[in-house]
């Protein structure tokens, strides 16, 4: 895997020496490849003080010594690590955009006239360069405020190292540490950029962090890392994704988002993902290889994860939660579509360690067209978790006979007072209901979008308010040509 | 490698001796499982399928092997006088790996069915016994699959011809009897032809109070429209370790039913694999173990529903004390086209003691849309509010929990299809709850 390195990286490195390290060389794109001098080029391009860096070049030891894990549901085409390139420049990249509407690919266009999306966000993105003239900058300016006011800290992960360096370092890699998995130690190696949300001991956000990050959430790069910190009795409710396609040349997508959860604090975490899921012959599309994980740390916390996912070629994750506090509950609520060429292997762990926790996992899967769609989940209750109860329930819906549906939980109970449910089931759309809806003049298209939607309800009756109405256009989006 | 030297060293030293006392049939693919065991390797605990049982550990003590096939002295009938009241069975034994010969039952089968050693049938009549031996068992896919198929000297070979169907149960008793350390690699071929009924109880007891090792291997070929029983019950002791292996091919309509018991053992792991080859096929799959000290109980179980309208129902149950270790893996394949399949697969625990694990993982791989498929697992207590029920009513605490737990796994010996030994069971089960080895008058093999 070490290379050579190459003779530009190490004159950008030699740069870095003789000017310091606030120099802004104006690099579009850096060099494929990766190797230590890449992850100190980072480092130095985005000013990083020295413990970051030490912690990114042990994440990269680590990483090498790591070998990509197979034991997936998935048919993963073999990835060459030193075909990327590991930071592009997020200011510089907008100018390759499209200058108006009228050169934006029609295609998307009539999906986001589909989802109802407002037409600054369209302009967003579909890559042009608005942010300065656009009406949610100052929307955005006025939260921020209102945010400061109440001691919310809620900026890009960069800024946030440069502002408040203690916070970042003390919970970064806290929750998943870089040793966790190949992936995160790649990402905690090269991580690009994400945000920092520290909500300060009582307060509670007064709005979703959503709207806000919808539109920032263009160009935070392939590896993105994120990481909330939710102190005593706080409560946030955080958006992440969008329900727009969103087309990106990136192939792979190896995120990491950690929280941390307070005693008696509530943190409810959101997905809707719409990454480009490749065209209908499977060719292309992204690789959302992404490790979420939450500690639920203090007494009485709670952390809720609820995630549509219909894009990607690939989905691989695991929103998790480690159950430390006494009396802590986590949720997890999932919606996972593929259709097409489209393969998922997604699902939770829960983690109970403290006393009287509490876990819940609903997950819905859909699977159209010759796609693979696989629940993988474990619930885990350790020795000392007295009184632990968790309740998993997973459903399939198949539509065509020539997709998959798997199921594959895991339970290791090491204590007696422990209550774990598992049930699954899977089945397909019944032509009678079909047939019902046909009789009422309901197309048939527009009938499996309507019990596809009935089917994932329970799940998205969890998503903040204005989401949920565009997540269910989007399942019917998603399904578009599986029928019929 | 360290456990596996020790088997190659042996292997390649012995061969000549192992395969001198067994038939060319079963010498034949040695070599190559040899060389495929050589390449597998023990399977360790970085395989999914052997998650929760590390079976390099068990192979690494020294066993004693009887390679050179000397006769044990023992007459099982002697010791072995706990006959099921009320239950008639044909009784056959097999002493470590051997079938025991001498005063076998007469007149008990119809003709033509066979019922005997697997190492005679293989010799007396190759050709035929050719086409069955390890044609289920893989021995490039599992180690210990491997493992036997290179050491196994004989066995039991049934054979049930068309059309015949067998009224009494067979009643087979697995017998481990050593002085030292003992391993035992046993082999049994099972071939039921269309349209042959039988039933088949296996008893599995250890005799001396050494360790034992023993891996078996099971292959049953189920024809169309066949109905065959397959219940193994295993009451050991502590010091028993076995591999089990089960691997049963059905065609179309046939039904089979497996039911494994663990009432007593060490370490057993039973891997059972069914393939529904066949529309209409049946398959009822069930479990229980009852598990104390330090027992550990490993069922993986995989159906693979190859064609279209076969069903699958399996039911797994779990009592866990003290610091037992349960483990419940069950996979079910409906392959694409295997259209209207219905399947359903439960697992339930309880654990009794905060130091008991259970570890279950029941799995579905779905690529056929019209089916009907679901699995539960659930872990859990006994439920307080019946407790509390029966103590107002004056049953002591005790009482009660037995009460519960007896018709917690009553469910598994429900399936059971012949009265007489679900009667038994109940008998059993209940002793087993209550405490007392499974003790019955006048048997040497349990005293």
């Amino acid at each position: 895997m070490q290379l050579e390195p190459n003779k530009y990286v190490k004159e950008l490195t030699k740069e870095k020496y003789k000017y310091g390290f606030t120099t802004d060389v104006h690099t579009d794109i850096i060099e494929k490849g990766l190797n230590e001098d890449v992850v100190r080029l980072i480092s130095a391009k985005k000013g990083e003080p020295e413990w970051l860096l030490e912690f990114r070049l042990k994440a990269y030891r680590h990483w090498l010594t790591m070998e990509m894990p197979t034991w997936a549901h998935l048919n993963i085409p073999e990835i060459d690590y030193q075909a990327i390139s590991y930071y592009a420049d997020p200011t510089t990249k907008k100018k390759d955009g499209p200058k108006s509407l009228d050169e934006v690919d029609p295609e998307l266009l009539k999906t986001f006239n589909k989802l109802g999306i407002p037409l600054e966000e369209q302009m967003a993105l579909s890559g042009m360069a608005v942010d300065a003239v656009m009406d949610s900058v100052s929307v955005k300016t006025t939260f921020k405020e209102t945010l400061m006011e109440k001691g919310i800290i809620f900026c890009s992960i960069s800024e946030a190292v440069r502002e408040h360096p203690d916070l970042v370092k003390k919970y970064l890699g806290s929750v998943v540490g870089y040793r966790d998995n190949f992936f995160a130690a790649l990402n905690s190696a090269v991580f690009s950029d994400g945000s920092f949300v520290y909500i300060p001991k009582g307060v509670r956000c007064p709005m979703e962090l959503s709207t806000y990050f919808r539109i920032n959430a263009a160009n935070t790069g392939q590896f993105e890392r994120t990481l909330i910190v939710a102190d005593d009795d706080s409560y946030v409710s955080y958006l992440e994704g969008c329900t727009a396609p969103m087309r990106d040349e990136n192939q792979l997508h190896a995120a990491i988002v950690e929280i941390v959860v307070m005693d008696r604090a509530e943190v409810k975490y959101s997905t809707v993902q719409n990454w480009y899921p490749g065209d209908a012959e499977g060719k292309g599309g992204v690789y959302n290889f992404v490790t979420k994980r939450g500690n639920c740390k203090g007494v009485d916390s709670k952390l809720s994860w609820t995630q549509v996912e219909t894009g990607s070629a690939i989905t691989w994750k695991y929103p998790s939660c480690i159950l430390t506090g006494d009396n802590s509950t986590a949720e997890f609520y999932s919606v996972a579509v593929t259709n097409n060429y489209q393969q998922a292997d997604t699902g939770t762990k829960m983690i109970h360690i403290g006393k009287n926790t509490r876990s819940t996992i609903v997950s819905k899967g859909i699977s159209a067209g010759k796609s693979q769609n696989s629940y993988r989940g474990l619930v885990r209750v350790a020795e000392r978790a007295e009184n632990a109860r968790n309740y998993s329930q997973c459903d399939s819906l198949l539509l065509g006979s020539q997709c998959g549906a798997h199921t594959f939980p895991y339970m290791d109970i090491h204590n007696e007072t422990a209550v774990v449910e598992h049930e699954a089931t899977t089945s397909k759309i019944s032509e009678d209901q079909i047939f019902y809806c046909n009789q009422r003049g309901i197309s048939t298209e527009d009938a499996v979008g309507l019990i596809v939607n009935g089917y994932a309800k329970e799940v998205l009756n969890k998503l903040p308010m204005e989401f949920a109405v565009e997540a269910q256009k989007l399942l019917s989006v998603s399904l578009e040509g599986s029928v019929g | 490698m360290k456990a596996e030297q020790q088997y190659i060293d042996l292997f390649t030293q012995y061969e000549a001796m192992v395969c001198q006392h067994s038939a060319e049939v079963l010498n034949a693919p040695r070599a190559q499982a040899f060389a495929h065991f050589e390449q597998l390797g023990f399977p360790t605990r970085k395989l999914e399928k052997y998650k929760y049982t590390d079976v390099s550990k068990f192979f690494a003590p020294d066993y004693g092997l009887n390679l050179n096939r000397l006769a044990i002295p023992v007459n099982p009938y002697e010791v072995f006088k706990c006959d099921i009241p009320n239950m008639s069975t044909s009784l056959y034994f097999v002493v470590n790996d051997a079938f025991y010969t001498k005063e076998q039952p007469t007149g008990h089968l119809p003709e033509g069915v066979i019922f005997g050693s697997l190492k005679e049938m293989a010799e007396k009549n190759p050709e035929f016994v050719k086409n069955y031996y390890g044609k289920l068992a893989d021995s490039s896919k599992d180690g210990v699959v491997a493992f036997n198929t290179m050491f196994a000297q004989d066995g039991v070979f049934m054979y049930v011809p068309k059309n015949v169907v067998i009224e009494k149960p067979i009643q087979l008793v697995n017998i481990l009897r050593a002085d030292v350390n003992f391993m035992v690699n046993r082999r049994i071929v099972i071939v039921m032809e269309d349209g042959a009924q039988a039933k088949l109880l296996v008893c599995d007891h250890a005799m001396d109070n050494v360790n034992f090792l023993s891996t078996q291997v099971i292959e049953v070929f189920v024809g169309e429209n066949a109905v065959f029983d397959l219940y193994e019950l295993e009451e050991t002791h502590n010091s028993t370790v076995r591999f089990n292996y089960l691997f049963v091919n059905q065609e179309a309509n046939s039904n089979v039913l497996l039911n494994g018991m663990t009432l007593h053992n060490g370490t057993t792991r039973n891997t059972t694999e069914v393939t529904l080859n066949g529309r209409g096929a049946e398959i009822n799959l069930c479990g229980m173990a009852i598990a104390d000290r330090e027992e550990q109980v490993d069922n993986h179980t995989f159906i693979d529903h190859k064609v279209s309208d076969c069903t699958s129902n399996e039911l797994f149950k779990y009592v866990l004390d003290d610091q037992a270790v349960g483990a419940f893996a069950g996979k079910v394949l409906v392959r694409e086209g295997a259209q209207h399949t219905n399947s359903q697969q439960t697992n339930r625990n309880i654990c009794a003691t905060r130091d008991a694990r259970m570890y279950t993982q029941p799995q579905l791989e779905i690529y056929a849309d019209d089916v009907k498929c679901s699995h539960g697992a659930t872990v859990g207590q006994l439920d307080e509010n019946a407790l509390f029920y029966m103590q107002q009513r004056g049953i002591s605490l005790k009482e009660a929990r037995l009460l519960l737990m007896f018709a917690f796994v009553n469910e598994v010996i429900d399936h059971i299809r012949m009265d007489a030994l679900k009667e038994r069971l109940h008998l059993l089960v209940e002793k087993r709850f209550r405490g007392e080895l499974n003790k019955c008058q006048g048997c040497a093999i349990c005293k």
